[in-house]
């Protein structure tokens, strides 16, 4: 069975490498945090990055394992939001054990985005390439204009809701405002912390890695690489897009829950096309179909503009272009690729040298 | 009883009949070709009785079960497999993953199962590597087994496609001119393998092919379509020397 452990062996090299890599930058921030060497502003960004991972390995999922490209991931995020901080700010009470009402909104959160993930998915995923795009675009949109213009609120006689203004609900004047339209929900409990979001950005990870790596996984890739022949040996084509979908819109509202619950109000006017879009470069920039590249451009690229903001002001974006534009074609253009390549095995050849004359 | 039985099947794309009622048996074991001029309709039967196509009109029995007017997927767990004229393999996945994914509907674990690494994961895995090597090694690809499929030479990945289909286990082996591009060298290694099939998988096997020389040597019997119809069936050899035949191949 030597054939054998040579087959398995690259699946769990490849994650275990990441999440070691993981823990070890998790690691050294924490040490630097204990220390007080790092700055508010950095500080500040700690869970933004692990939700901006998190949200690139679970598009990943669907751009590069499954082959179809989609632009509704904010909207995913917003509806995993929206119910995990509704369920935060009502049950404040109730339960106020963080530890345990935290799991519970994240749980929650996913789900309500799976729901909506595999409801839109059962017509959507009959489109294919530009057009999948398109659609999925114009739901994240509805979603985020749904989530604008709504009005939830509570009284003695219990829960008012209205889609087009607070004194269309018919609440008591001595009601609380739950969800205040454009001007989004109140008062989220401030339970998310860079702890929490990076083991939620690590069980996403394993997740990811044990979702490609599985039956379910292969199935979904043979039917990206070729659907005719993926049918022809018996693969449901529609069961295993829809599970596939399904699973990034789950990770994207875990995201989401994680994401409002940094910030004491949330707007849905945050997740528009541009957050989308966000997520799509870094999956595109970070490699499509690998994880860990995913992790890696999301972590980078919304680090250098934050940085740049600190030198170099209101030229930030200008570079932040040139910066995505040079890495654009470091990835793509071939010609580059096999330079960098052949430097980079002149390197190892050099050491490898280096390292046998010691021997001598 | 046939294995398979085709009745009077027809399809019409507009005003052409491409195939135009078209019967054929086969029985359990047979290693049957399939012959014909370019654009006689060849592929299209394959098309048809894999539920590609729906037939016009007709019925398609296998084992005396009706799946006339099914689906691909449902076709393939009644028990036809096939390869394609144009290989069409999983080209991003390794040679073993290509034969794993022909064995998923027969190994099964939940998507959940396979998430969180339950016991069920690693057992059917590893249940899986072992057949499907199996099957690799009847193909003598075992050894490329963690090779990226599209980088497999041309013979081999013919080959693949066939453990592929196989890893299906299916009762009647359709291939679409397993032979096209080979060199008289991967064609009598072909051959080879084609007869094993047949021997050591109890394998049907019917085959479409230009290759005289192939279907010559290696089916029992022929069936011949010439524009949509049957020209002529019989015994390979009493086939083949068919005045009509001949004119159909090779012009007046």
């Amino acid at each position: 069975m030597k054939t054998k452990s040579k087959l398995i062996k690259p699946y769990t090299k490849k994650s275990f490498i990441t999440y070691a890599l993981l823990i070890a930058v998790f690691t050294i921030v924490q040490l630097i945090l204990n220390f007080g060497k790092m700055s508010f502003m950095m500080q500040s960004l700690l869970v933004p990055l692990c939700v901006y991972s998190i949200l690139a390995v679970s598009l990943n999922l669907t751009v590069g394992i499954l082959g179809e490209l989609s632009l509704g991931q904010a909207g995913f995020m917003c509806i995993g939001a929206y119910s995990g901080a509704l369920f935060s700010s009502l049950m404040k009470e109730a339960i106020p054990e963080a530890m345990v009402r935290f799991p519970i909104a994240i749980l929650l959160g996913g789900l309500c985005a799976a729901l909506f993930g595999v409801l839109i998915g059962i017509p959507v995923l009959r489109l294919r390439g530009d057009y999948l795009a398109i659609v999925t675009l114009a739901f994240g949109e509805i979603i985020k204009n749904i989530c604008a213009s709504l009005y939830l609120g509570k009284d003695a006689e219990g829960f008012h809701l209205s889609i087009k203004s607070a004194a269309d609900m018919n609440m008591a004047p001595d009601g609380k405002m739950i969800i205040n339209g454009a001007l989004g929900l109140n008062g989220t409990p401030k339970d998310s912390n860079f702890t929490v979001a990076f083991i939620i950005l690590l069980i996403t990870v394993i997740i990811a890695y044990n979702f490609v790596y599985s039956r379910t996984g292969r199935a979904v890739m043979s039917i990206r690489d070729n659907r005719i022949a993926a049918e022809s040996v018996g693969l449901n084509i529609t069961k295993y897009k829809l599970i596939t979908f399904g699973l990034t819109a789950f990770l994207a509202g875990v995201a989401g829950v994680i994401y409002s619950h940094n910030f004491s109000t949330l707007q849905a006017s945050k997740f528009d096309y541009n957050m989308s879009i966000l997520i799509l470069v870094f999956v595109v920039l970070g490699g499509i179909g690998s994880i860990r590249g995913s992790v890696i451009a999301a972590v980078v690229l919304t680090l250098i503009p934050e940085l740049l903001r600190e030198t170099i002001g209101n030229y930030r974006m200008l570079f932040y272009a040139v910066i995505l534009i040079a890495m654009m074609l470091v990835t793509s253009n071939s010609k580059l690729k096999g330079r960098i390549t052949a430097y980079t095995n002149k390197l190892k050849g050099l050491i490898k040298k280096e390292k046998k004359g010691e021997i001598k | 009883m046939a294995l398979l039985e085709v009745k009077g099947l027809s399809i019409n794309f507009g005003g052409l009949h491409a195939v135009d009622d078209f019967s054929i048996k086969i029985e359990k074991g047979e290693l049957y070709g399939l012959i014909g001029p370019n654009g006689a309709g060849k592929t299209t039967f394959f098309n048809l009785i894999t539920g590609v196509y729906k037939p016009t009109s007709g019925t398609i029995l296998l084992d005396g079960k009706d799946i006339t007017g099914k689906n691909t997927i449902q076709i393939n767990k009644a028990g036809i497999a096939r390869t394609f004229q144009n290989i069409r393999l999983f080209k991003e996945l390794s040679v073993l993953d290509n034969v794993k994914a022909g064995l998923h509907n027969r190994y099964k674990y939940s998507t959940a199962e396979g998430i969180f690494r339950l016991p069920r994961f690693f057992k059917t895995e590893k249940a899986m590597d072992e057949e499907a090597l199996r099957l690799l090694k009847v193909f003598d690809l075992d050894d490329e087994a963690s090779v990226k499929a599209s980088n497999l030479p041309y013979g081999k990945q013919r080959k693949l496609e066939i453990a592929r289909a196989l890893a299906t286990k299916p009762k009647l082996l359709l291939l679409d001119e397993p032979a096209a591009g080979m060199n008289p060298h991967e064609t009598a290694e072909l051959m080879e393998t084609i007869r094993f099939v047949r021997d050591n998988f109890d394998m049907t096997i019917l085959l479409i092919e230009h290759d005289m020389s192939l279907v010559s040597v290696v089916c029992e019997k022929l069936s011949v379509l010439n524009f949509g119809q049957l020209l002529c069936e019989g015994e390979t050899s009493t086939v083949l020397s068919n005045p009509e035949v001949i004119t159909a191949y090779l012009g007046e």
